[in-house]
């Protein structure tokens, strides 16, 4: 989701290329185990929490963030994922497209929710994933964890985790994985030696 | 069985379709969107022609996103909120239009109703007057259904929302096609523990019926033989078309020969109303020959599936008991043209493409 943020302005016949290498694969491990230790002191522990991956960005960074919930606290937390494609506010402005089926397996009424994404830019897939959130039930709190926060939010919606505040131009772009954080531009096809 | 729907791209969002004139600003802008999306951009759905295999195969993958929908306990999503979709029907149905109007109540649109019976169609209003009219009022999709062959095509030069074929006379009847295709990958899913099958290489399909006058077996052809399925057409002489020439299909008249090596069985409706000269001898000759019975469906290879468009006429094409057997998916299909028609409402209204 946090993708098609970034990609929204990308003109045709253009590529990514990577300028900056911001965070590698340990430093974005690092980020998610003092994420992971962030929640349980605000939840003081992890009773009735779920952790809930935006697709398709968040998704496999909160896979991890369960994993290592369990290595330091020794509980399954309840995993599920969102796609908010249908919450968009900008479906018939350009092409929307849910990248996959939501798969919440579990009854939110009571939870604490922390929602995870992969950037936090404008604010608008955030504030979709509440709205889907509202209609799957009514969680006791939603807490949002993203691994880098770039700015230029249109809403008023801010984050309770951060792996990385990166401050960004706006037509710059920011590719998150597993693998690291890398800023970098969009540059004309046939184009990307000259730079 | 020619295919009518070119893609028009007259109320597409600059930059949308593919190939516009103005390729320097707007169109740029947004382009690349698409990458990954190999599906056509359409603005109509008349024909299963104007999506081809990839359009066919996107469907059923945003199919799969509504299916989760429909299982919430509210099965409701914003999409399509102050979006309206105008159901037009000439012909009486009540299936396939309860079925776009719950689909659209799902996306959040707003529904007008259209029948022929009850409206200004039975007074003498022509069919242009009737849906400028309706377009004239502010609508972003019209379904429609007639009696004539072509008339959506015919349709999308007089008003300017997407049109979207919901039966033309014997032409096409492209979304239960698409639901039929759902309702067999779903079917091929669940055997394949999960595994969704990419496309239908290697099936053998027949459909058995009334194929001259059916516009279900033309989208069908169409859409399962774009997946790669192999297509068997099983009719009395009588009604099977005159010529064949061009369908990628095989022709028999014998349904206890090719019993044994079928993957799907689909039945079609023996509809009395367009059989206007007398073509068969009688329904139950029909039933003896052509229908489903318990002896037929013993003799079909245990995994087999049976399909119908519904609506059934248990003692005609299909035994009673058969109709009630695990194997039917006759119940699937309906509940699954709920979950297709959303995908086709929301890729016509909210992507623009297919």
């Amino acid at each position: 989701m946090a993708d098609r943020e970034r990609s929204s302005p990308r003109p045709k016949g253009r590529v990514f290329v990577a300028r900056t290498r911001v965070m590698d694969r340990d430093e974005v491990r690092r980020a998610l185990v003092r994420i992971a230790h962030e929640i349980v002191e605000r939840n003081r522990g992890l009773e009735g929490v779920v952790v809930i991956g935006i697709q398709k960005g968040g998704v496999p960074l909160a896979l991890q963030l369960v994993g290592i919930l369990r290595e330091i606290e020794g509980t399954a937390v309840p995993f599920g994922t969102m796609d908010v494609a249908f919450y968009r506010d900008d479906i018939g402005m350009r092409p929307v497209f849910p990248e996959e089926a939501t798969d919440l397996p579990f009854d939110l009424t009571g939870r604490i929710v922390v929602l995870f994404d992969d950037v936090l830019f404008t604010g608008r897939t955030v504030r979709a994933a509440l709205e889907a959130l509202a209609e799957c039930g009514r969680a006791s709190a939603v807490q949002l964890a993203v691994m880098v926060d770039r700015g230029h939010r249109e809403l008023p919606i801010r984050p309770d985790f951060v792996g990385r505040n990166l401050p960004t131009r706006r037509d710059e772009m920011v590719e998150v994985s597993e693998e690291g954080v890398t800023i970098g531009d969009l540059v004309a096809a046939g184009n990307e030696a000259a730079r | 069985m020619s295919a009518p729907g070119t893609p028009t791209t007259t109320r597409v969002p600059p930059g949308w379709a593919e190939g516009e004139p103005d390729a320097t600003s707007a169109s740029e802008a947004t382009g690349d969107l698409f990458a990954g999306h190999r599906a056509p951009v359409v603005r109509h759905l008349l024909s299963i022609a104007d999506l081809g295999g990839d359009g066919i195969a996107e469907v059923m993958r945003l199919s799969d996103a509504f299916a989760e929908v429909a299982e919430r306990p509210i099965p409701k999503v914003p999409a399509l909120r102050g979006r309206t979709v105008a159901t037009v029907f000439m012909e009486p149905s009540t299936r396939t239009r309860l079925s776009f109007e719950t689909a659209a109540k799902r996306l959040s649109a707003d529904v007008m109703t259209f029948t022929a019976s009850t409206s200004a169609a039975v007074k003498g209003e022509s069919l242009r007057d009737t849906v400028e009219t309706i377009d004239a009022m502010g609508i972003d999709a019209m379904v429609i259904r007639h009696h004539a062959s072509g008339a959506p095509l015919r349709v999308t030069d007089w008003v300017g929302a997407s049109v979207i074929n919901a039966g033309d006379g014997t032409h096409e009847h492209p979304t239960q096609a698409l639901l039929d295709c759902y309702t067999i990958r779903e079917a091929l899913t669940q055997r394949r523990d999960g595994e969704v099958p990419a496309d239908f290489k290697g099936l053998r399909i027949a459909i058995v019926g009334d194929i001259k006058h059916s516009r279900v077996a033309r989208s069908n052809v169409l859409a399962f033989t774009a997946l790669g399925a192999e297509v068997v057409l099983v009719a009395p002489p009588t009604l099977m078309p005159a010529s064949l020439e061009g369908w990628p299909v095989t022709a028999t008249g014998d349904l206890d020969a090719t019993l044994a090596e079928l993957d799907v069985v689909y039945l079609l409706r023996i509809q009395s109303e367009r059989l206007g000269e007398v073509l068969l001898p009688s329904l139950d000759e029909y039933h003896w020959r052509y229908g489903l019975t318990r002896a037929r469906a013993d003799a079909l290879r245990k995994e087999a599936l049976v399909m119908h468009p519904g609506p059934m006429i248990r003692g005609v094409e299909i035994s009673p008991e058969v109709a009630d057997l695990p194997a039917s998916l006759v119940t699937r299909q309906v509940r699954n043209g709920v979950v297709v028609r959303m995908a086709v409402l929301f890729h016509l209204l909210g992507s623009g493409v297919i």
